[in-house]
């Protein structure tokens, strides 16, 4: 490498440098675009063919052969009764898996292997998780294409994320609180219910957010495991007037998501059924982004009011 | 436990004492209790993954039984279901790699460069909005990538490249790319991030810009960091099912040419599942063979992940 001699040269050496300092800030904000811009195209690309068609009625049809006249109700009810499953059983696993890991896990080699699961988890394909559920929760438990099927699957699936989200909260709350209440002669579960529990549950509720939002656009698990594309009727409803009042009936119910009403209409040729694939692809849009808005809104309020 | 429930409150009889005592011990039986909760929460994790390996080996094996793992392997055609049945699962592999080339071939560059603006160059302002920004792009769920695969990225390749069909491995390639980026970028800068300051002073001390530093010092650096971030963009990218079952096409193929449309593993994972096989059926069988062969592939790329960390961790 020949050195610069007089000053001249260093002088266009640093700026040479000083060139390519520029040339990387707009090659990095040139690729920042091209994330906005997709987003950008897509969302409007969304809008524009679907929203159109997005009435009262659309939500109140079920799928029809006549795409003028097709819906999502089965899929948007199928979506929330699922949710509704993988929320009751993620969550509690999920926050109850943490809690263990952080609060009383001992070092030792089960601890080890737990952690290194979950982290090997978060990598396993979706798919994968749909033929564990096709295999075992349809066939060998017997549970068949059902509703409660799905849902487990999905709660299986947005473990990690609930579990990591719980450690992180978790972890942030200073040593000092514990022994705080530890010297006061408190257990250990009193400690986590009345003060661990608490104090991390914006972290929690960010990750479950987070989770949710991926179960309820995750198409491919809930398509192994057998659901219908074509559901024009409505699972029995949780709620009667006359009593027992509950029924459970609803969680063997065949039943369709929202994702997989889309692909259907995706994977038609008329284009009348592309514009219906459109508009529920819209409203999956509008839910995820609402689910994740929230998640960061959350997460900011945490970050700015939140000084140990 | 039940031993020492009983035998204690016998040695102290009587008095407030042994009140004192039995409380204490209720109160110890129900942390153990929850403690044994919880531990059971937390196994849910492990009994997964025996779950997954139970099922997918389980029905593997009676698959193995009907085709030779040889020709498995070897076989250049992919046609379970015809009478004349060929389980060649190269077809489908070539489908699945070459898509994750043509992804990770955007993903990895403009992760990578993202990453080194947002966590070298860009002001607070702008790493504040785009952070956001690309974790709502993660979020958008696949079918909807899909869909934009096949109806709007798709038609605009045709007309950039003529005789394209409608399906391609590179319309859903280029759009799973994009998909992948904020999976990239935010583990990879997070990655340079934690790289100490003070390296950086010194590099910029020794009269360095901003680039020579991004480059030569904090990459390095954060090398197995970033390193995690590409085998977590791989197995995305490998185990990606709807964008590829909707744009890709979901005729087997055996082909690396990014223009045909070919199925992969997980499109024909799909396929079949969307079709009325009878339980127990060879049919039925294959799905889980193929699972097998993307569940061995996603790991042996962790576990190159996790030699390329060992070898380039770096001790402050």
């Amino acid at each position: 490498m020949a050195y610069a001699q007089t000053i001249e040269q260093i002088r266009e050496r640093i700026a040479e440098h000083k060139r390519w300092d520029l040339v990387f800030a707009i090659v990095g904000v040139l690729s920042l675009i091209i994330g906005v811009l997709t987003f950008v195209a897509l969302f409007l690309n969304m809008a524009l063919e679907g929203v159109p068609r997005l009435s009262l009625d659309f939500f109140s049809n079920f799928p029809s052969r006549r795409p003028g006249q097709a819906g999502i109700l089965s899929a948007w009810v199928g979506s929330m009764l699922v949710m509704l499953v993988t929320a009751v059983v993620a969550v509690p696993l999920g926050v109850g898996a943490g809690i263990y890991l952080e609060e009383y896990a001992p070092k030792n080699i089960v601890t080890d292997i737990i952690e290194i699961n979950i982290t090997n988890l978060a990598g396993v394909p979706s798919i994968v998780y749909g033929l564990l559920a096709l295999g075992l929760f349809v066939y060998q438990f017997g549970f068949g294409q059902s509703i409660l099927s799905a849902g487990l699957t999905l709660a299986l699936l947005i473990l990690p994320v609930v579990i990591v989200a719980t450690r992180e909260s978790i972890r942030s709350i200073p040593i000092g609180i514990r022994e705080g209440a530890y010297a006061l002669g408190a257990t250990k579960w009193q400690v986590s219910k009345d003060h661990i529990i608490p104090y991390s549950m914006a972290g929690i509720l960010t990750g479950v957010i987070i989770g949710m939002s991926r179960a309820i656009g995750e198409t491919a698990p809930i398509i192994t495991i057998g659901a219908l594309t074509f559901i024009a009727f409505l699972p029995p409803a949780p709620f009667s007037a006359e009593p027992p009042y509950v029924s459970f009936e609803w969680l063997t119910s065949p039943f369709t998501v929202m994702p997989i009403q889309m692909f259907n209409w995706t994977s038609r040729p008329e284009a009348a059924f592309q514009v219906n694939a459109a508009a529920a692809g819209f409203v999956l849009v509008l839910m995820t982004l609402a689910m994740n808005g929230l998640a960061i809104y959350i997460r900011y309020r945490l970050r700015k009011n939140l000084k140990w | 436990m039940s031993a020492v429930a009983s035998s204690v409150p016998s040695l102290l009889p009587g008095g407030a004492n042994s009140k004192r005592l039995e409380r204490r011990l209720t109160r110890h039986i129900k942390e153990r209790v929850i403690e044994s909760v919880l531990f059971l929460a937390a196994l849910v994790s492990v009994l997964t993954t025996v779950g997954i390996m139970y099922v997918l080996i389980k029905e593997s094996v009676v698959f193995f039984q009907h085709v030779s793992i040889v020709d498995f392997l070897t076989d250049t055609q992919w046609t379970p279901l015809f009478d004349d049945a060929h389980f060649g699962i190269m077809v489908l592999l070539s489908g699945t790699l070459t898509s994750s080339l043509v992804a990770l071939a955007i993903a990895i560059p403009l992760g990578t460069i993202i990453a080194i603006y947002l966590s070298e160059f860009a002001p607070f302002v702008v790493r504040e909005v785009a952070k956001p920004f690309l974790e709502l792009l993660g979020g958008i769920p696949t079918i909807v990538y899909g869909y934009f695969a096949l109806l709007f990225v798709s038609p605009i390749l045709q007309t950039l490249i003529p005789g394209l069909p409608g399906f391609s491995l590179l319309a859903a390639g280029i759009v799973m790319g994009i998909m992948i980026i904020p999976y990239v970028s935010s583990i990879a800068e997070d990655a340079m991030r934690a790289v100490p300051m003070h390296l950086r002073e010194g590099s910029y001390a020794m009269g360095a810009t901003r680039f020579q530093t991004a480059i030569k010092v904090v990459v390095p650096a954060a090398f197995s960091g970033i390193a995690s971030a590409y085998i977590l963009g791989i197995s995305r990218a490998v185990g990606e099912t709807m964008i590829l079952a909707v744009a890709a096409g979901m005729q087997p193929n055996l082909t690396f040419n990014p223009l045909e449309p070919a199925a992969t593993i997980t499109a024909y994972i799909v396929q079949v599942a969307l079709g009325d096989l009878p339980h127990g059926s060879i049919g039925y069988q294959t799905i889980f063979a193929a699972g097998l062969t993307l569940m061995l592939l996603t790991l042996v790329f962790n576990i190159l992940g996790h030699m390329l960390r060992k070898k380039f961790r770096e001790a402050y």
